[in-house]
């Protein structure tokens, strides 16, 4: 996902938008690509989030579209309260790119996983969340970016594959239905798509057919209202505390226009864990991988 | 601008000790403090408004928003009636500085630290942009314990930002005790120097010494370290920890704007 952002952010910037390239000494083998191409719109400015965030808020009130580089946590926690005064409050053009969604840097340990990361931001005003699935959707993102005024946060995975096969149903970029089961509608948001595509077609062998959905934008909550009320039970599926994230938002949602749906959720529980391992492995041992959604489906349908 | 800025700072002096006395709001003294190193930067030079590049103001000390805005009204960047209604309910001045409605702050603050890599975003897009003028950032003393001025002062001198010019308010007294009982900041020149900042001490409320040391031109980005006293003009408000927080009663208003104007 970050290569793709890098290509759309050249692309963007040869088509003329007044970009401003910030990274926090990070993004080796991916930025310089632009670094080289756009000298002048790119600055390392070294360990040190807080200053960078500023910066970058100084910039885009000169009149850049700033994009803010880095991984996992660094650019939302450290520099927060600079995100808060200096960007929202100012409804500033800067753009906070994390790379490292959810357990991305999975071996690297706790300080490296952005498991709370959208649950602080959600709560900034005027902030945009783009959570996207694929590499197509880092572009679409980049450009909604630039189109829409103000803040926004884009949590990317590391990695990531360009497309999901037979996406149907694109009533908008950030709501993207896979399979047509009626049985449970599973709403993902992010990478973790790919592990609940894999359950779907696990419960199809079980004689359970779903519906999933990728919400690419969590903030506003991107849903297909029609859709999620044809449903009669709901399961969402994040790669994020079960604090603060896309349940919170569909929860408040739900309340709100008076769902009366079966709604459950899985994620990474409230509590501190030192486990550590590759993405699958741990998304493995929170139960979120394509085993743990389909044994969740299973339970939720049958209790 | 060739405004006189001796008559700036009385007259700031003076809105500033009614503002909070009206309102019953704190920190007269950082305004008493920091209004003479304001009136020099209002007077002297014409400040750009928020998205024009050219000379800007950025008030990182956020806390001194009664002196600021007094500051402003009297040097015809804020309309003076505005004052009166400062800290009142519904009012668009209250005890922080805000931009939203003063076009000639370019950020709003409040939280110290904030100011400097504000500006270092600003500097940084002049230069980019071949544009003259320079980001007047005030900084508290006590503000210097805030680690992200000195992530910032590191990456200004390393981008040669010498479109810089910060003034530190030295009144050596912060929040709870003096800046040497607290976290202690000397040798604060030592410091900047350190950091391949051109650094110069003045008077602080001189306004002579003020202009030349604010105004210099160098091949590195500039502090002024100016040496005030907290409460100053105001007897029995200088030097004093409680006068961070009091607001004056209108005994205490009589007796300070007796000193302040004695002709009167």
């Amino acid at each position: 996902m970050r290569n793709a952002f890098i290509d759309e952010l050249i692309e963007i910037t040869d088509q003329g938008v007044n970009s401003f390239l910030i990274v926090g000494d990070l993004g080796y083998g991916v930025i310089e690509k632009f670094q080289d191409k756009y000298p002048k719109r790119f600055l390392n400015a070294g360990v040190a989030e807080q200053n960078m965030i500023g910066m970058a808020a100084g910039l885009a009130s000169s009149g850049y579209k700033v994009f803010v580089y880095s991984i996992a946590n660094f650019p939302v926690f450290r520099c927060l309260e600079q995100i808060r005064n200096d960007v929202c409050y100012h409804s500033l053009d800067v753009n906070i790119v994390a790379v490292g969604a959810g357990l991305s840097y999975g071996t690297a340990g706790y300080s490296h996983h952005a498991i709370d990361d959208i649950g602080a931001m959600r709560s900034l005003p005027g902030l945009r969340i783009f959570t996207p699935s694929n590499t197509n959707e880092v572009r679409i993102a980049v450009r909604e970016s630039i189109a829409k005024c103000g803040p926004n946060y884009l949590r990317l995975d590391k990695g990531g594959q360009e497309c999901f096969p037979n996406a149907k149903n694109y009533h908008s970029p950030f709501w993207v239905e896979y399979f047509s089961g009626e049985d449970l509608l599973i709403i993902s948001s992010g990478e973790i798509l790919s592990e609940c595509l894999v359950a779907a077609e696990l419960l199809l062998t079980m004689g359970i057919n779903v519906t999933v959905a990728s919400v690419g934008q969590i903030k506003p909550l991107s849903l297909d209202l029609n859709r999620v009320e044809s449903f009669c039970q709901i399961l969402i599926v994040e790669e994020h505390s079960i604090l603060g994230g896309l349940f919170t938002a569909f929860a408040e949602y739900a309340v709100l226009h008076g769902f009366s749906q079966k709604i459950s959720r899985i994620g990474i529980p409230d509590s501190i864990h030192a486990e550590l391992g590759s993405q699958k492995y741990l998304r493995q041992f929170y139960g979120i991988d394509a085993r743990g959604i389909a044994t969740a489906a299973f339970n939720f349908l049958n209790n | 601008m060739g405004l006189d800025s001796e008559k700036v700072a009385r007259k700031a002096r003076i809105s500033s000790l009614l503002m909070c006395q009206r309102s019953s709001s704190s920190h007269i003294a950082s305004s008493l403090s920091v209004i003479d190193i304001l009136s020099v930067i209002a007077s002297e030079v014409q400040l750009v408004e928020q998205g024009e590049l050219g000379n800007e103001l950025i008030v990182s000390k956020g806390h001194a928003a009664a002196g600021v805005y007094a500051v402003l009204a009297h040097t015809g960047y804020l309309s003076i009636s505005e004052l009166e209604n400062y800290g009142k309910d519904g009012a668009i001045l209250g005890g922080h500085v805000t931009n939203k409605f003063v076009k000639v702050l370019q950020l709003s603050t409040g939280s110290l630290g904030h100011g400097l890599p504000f500006a270092l975003g600003r500097a940084l897009s002049r230069k980019l942009a071949g544009v003259d003028g320079n980001s007047y950032v005030v900084l508290s003393d006590g503000e210097c314990d805030e680690g992200s001025n000195w992530e910032a002062a590191l990456l200004a001198s390393h981008l040669g930002l010498n479109n810089l010019s910060i003034i530190i308010d030295r009144n050596f007294l912060q929040s709870l005790a003096s800046t040497e009982d607290t976290v202690s900041l000397e040798s604060l020149s030592a410091k900047w120097d350190a950091f391949n900042w051109d650094v110069e001490t003045c008077d602080g409320h001189d306004h002579a010494a003020l202009t030349s040391a604010i105004f210099r031109n160098s091949t590195k980005p500039k502090v002024t370290i100016a040496n005030t006293t907290k409460g100053y003009g105001v007897s029995f408000m200088e030097n004093r920890i409680e006068w961070h927080y009091r607001s004056p009663s209108l005994k205490d208003l009589q007796i300070a704007l007796s000193e302040l104007q004695p002709e009167l």
